[in-house]
């Protein structure tokens, strides 16, 4: 799995980074970034559900999340 | 749970979101998302805005794309209304005159555009859905002048789109201010001058009494005896729970459906609500409640998931509310009780242009309980962060979004 912020779409609701913080971070204006661990848009193996929590949770849909298997579900 | 059925009655956000929490929370069996309108589940917020602006298409609205659902083993079932449930016999009748079987339903079937008690011929417009929109949008295609009942978040917001458009706009409320349930004066003042200065009208403490006419041709009469022409009015009100379909199901439901602290129902083990159309016993406060929020919807799909998966690790839902709203350029965002506080403090200026401030409220024992922010997600996240963590010193805390960094906003690069 793969993710991303969308700059363009992030209105600083901070959702993620307050439900994942080591998987999103924020900037000085509160702005969502990616963190260390998610750097390389690499989704840490067993982190994918927080990563679709934040998503489910972005009002502005700019947590984008790429899935690559369709059995990393459950 | 690997065998059994849940039914989620809705598909906007807290139908969708309910759906994919419970796969986030391990349940296996079937789930069927059942939905009246049909379209594919789509996105409410942008409607009073980029949609309705005519800046977005539908596919940028989707809350769950057929291949995401397909991914996620979600029937999808839409355009076809839920019309009665049968509690005792765990089964709920499709307008298509099929049933659906199950072990557990999630009632989410939202709220409706309260309607506009004042009878014209045509060209009076509600927003709540896509068609909705669709309407309203090939009346304003004709042009003319445009009245807004109402300057709530749907009414300010349609006001401030529609007027980017180029249409004149007038609003009217018999409030004081907008957005007055959500925001005292000292925001509301702020906004209001907002959209005097992009050329809105504004009648605050004005009522309605009769709308006459016809689409293009419409007469708005006010309380203070004068009269608005318009080509088309828009009438935002409120909202009214959509529970009608459970009249006879058995089940209490009073200006929604009334759910325990784990947002079950109080009749059944076996219904659930979330949503608009959810009241429920928050154990932070003495009456049943319910929210019209967004954010509200999500969180409460996500503890119901939670609740249905995990029976022996009840949890009550007792949210942090939180509202956002987006007029001109000002970016709303208000968490807590701001509307409730006695005392407050602005930090920045509301007045300048760009707008950035942060309005913070106390309650009487001198502990913040709100926040309203505009165009500073940082004082917006410092401030959930503290009403998260509780009791918290308001003094103490004014200096702290005092000493955040001062620098301005750059509205051009986002």
């Amino acid at each position: 799995m793969k993710v991303q912020i969308d700059a363009q779409l992030c209105q600083g609701h901070g959702r993620c980074y307050d439900l994942a913080p080591d998987l999103f971070g924020e900037d000085d204006e509160g702005y969502a970034t990616l963190t260390a661990l998610t750097a390389d848009g690499i989704v840490p193996e067993g982190r994918e559900g927080d990563i679709r929590l934040a998503a489910a949770n972005c009002p502005e849909s700019a947590v984008l999340v790429l899935e690559e298997a369709l059995n990393d579900r459950r | 749970m690997t065998t059994e059925t849940v039914v989620v009655v809705g598909s906007s956000t807290g139908g969708v979101r309910t759906a994919q929490a419970l796969r986030r929370e391990g349940f296996a069996g079937r789930i069927v998302l059942v939905g009246e309108e049909p379209h594919e589940p789509y996105d409410k917020p942008p409607l009073s805005k980029q949609y309705l602006a005519g800046e977005w298409e539908l596919d940028r609205l989707a809350l769950i794309t057929p291949e995401a659902a397909a991914s996620a083993e979600i029937e999808l079932r839409l355009g076809v209304a839920a019309v009665r449930l049968d509690v005792a016999a765990r089964q709920v009748l499709l307008a298509d005159g099929t049933a659906l079987d199950f072990d557990h339903i999630v009632v989410a079937t939202g709220a409706a555009a309260r309607p506009s008690p004042w009878p014209a011929d045509s060209g009076v417009h509600v927003i709540r859905t896509l068609a909705d929109v669709d309407a309203l949008r090939a009346d304003l295609a004709t042009g003319g002048a445009v009245v807004v009942v109402g300057g709530g978040v749907v009414g300010a917001e349609a006001a401030a789109t529609i007027r980017t458009l180029g249409h004149a706009v007038t609003v009217v409320d018999p409030l004081a201010t907008p957005l007055a349930r959500l925001v005292g004066p000292e925001v509301g003042r702020p906004l209001e001058e907002l959209h005097r200065r992009h050329g809105v009208d504004t009648r605050f403490g004005v009522g309605v009494e009769g709308i006459d006419g016809s689409a293009g041709n419409l007469a708005v009469r006010l309380t203070d005896g004068s009269t608005l022409s318009a080509a088309t009015v828009l009438v935002g009100i409120g909202a009214v729970p959509n529970d009608g379909w459970l009249a006879d199901s058995g089940l209490l439901v009073d200006n929604g459906v009334v759910c325990d602290r784990y947002c079950r129902a109080v009749d059944s083990e076996r219904v659930w609500a979330v949503g608009d159309v959810a009241r429920w016993q928050d154990p932070r406060y003495p009456a049943d409640v319910r929210l019209e929020h967004w954010t509200n919807a999500v969180e409460q799909a996500a503890a119901v998931a939670h609740n249905m998966v995990h029976p022996d690790d009840l949890q009550p839902y007792s949210p942090l509310e939180y509202v956002w709203s987006d007029q001109y350029d000002w970016k709303l965002q208000i968490v807590g009780h701001a509307a409730r506080g006695g005392r407050y403090e602005v930090v920045g200026d509301l007045g300048s242009d760009p707008a950035r401030a942060a309005v913070l409220y106390s309650d009487d024992d001198g502990r913040l309980i709100g926040s309203v922010t505009v165009n500073w997600p940082k004082s917006l996240v410092t401030s959930r962060r503290a009403l998260t963590a509780g009791d918290v010193d308001f003094e103490q805390f004014v200096e702290q979004i005092k000493a955040l960094p001062a620098k301005p906003p750059a509205p051009a690069a986002r």
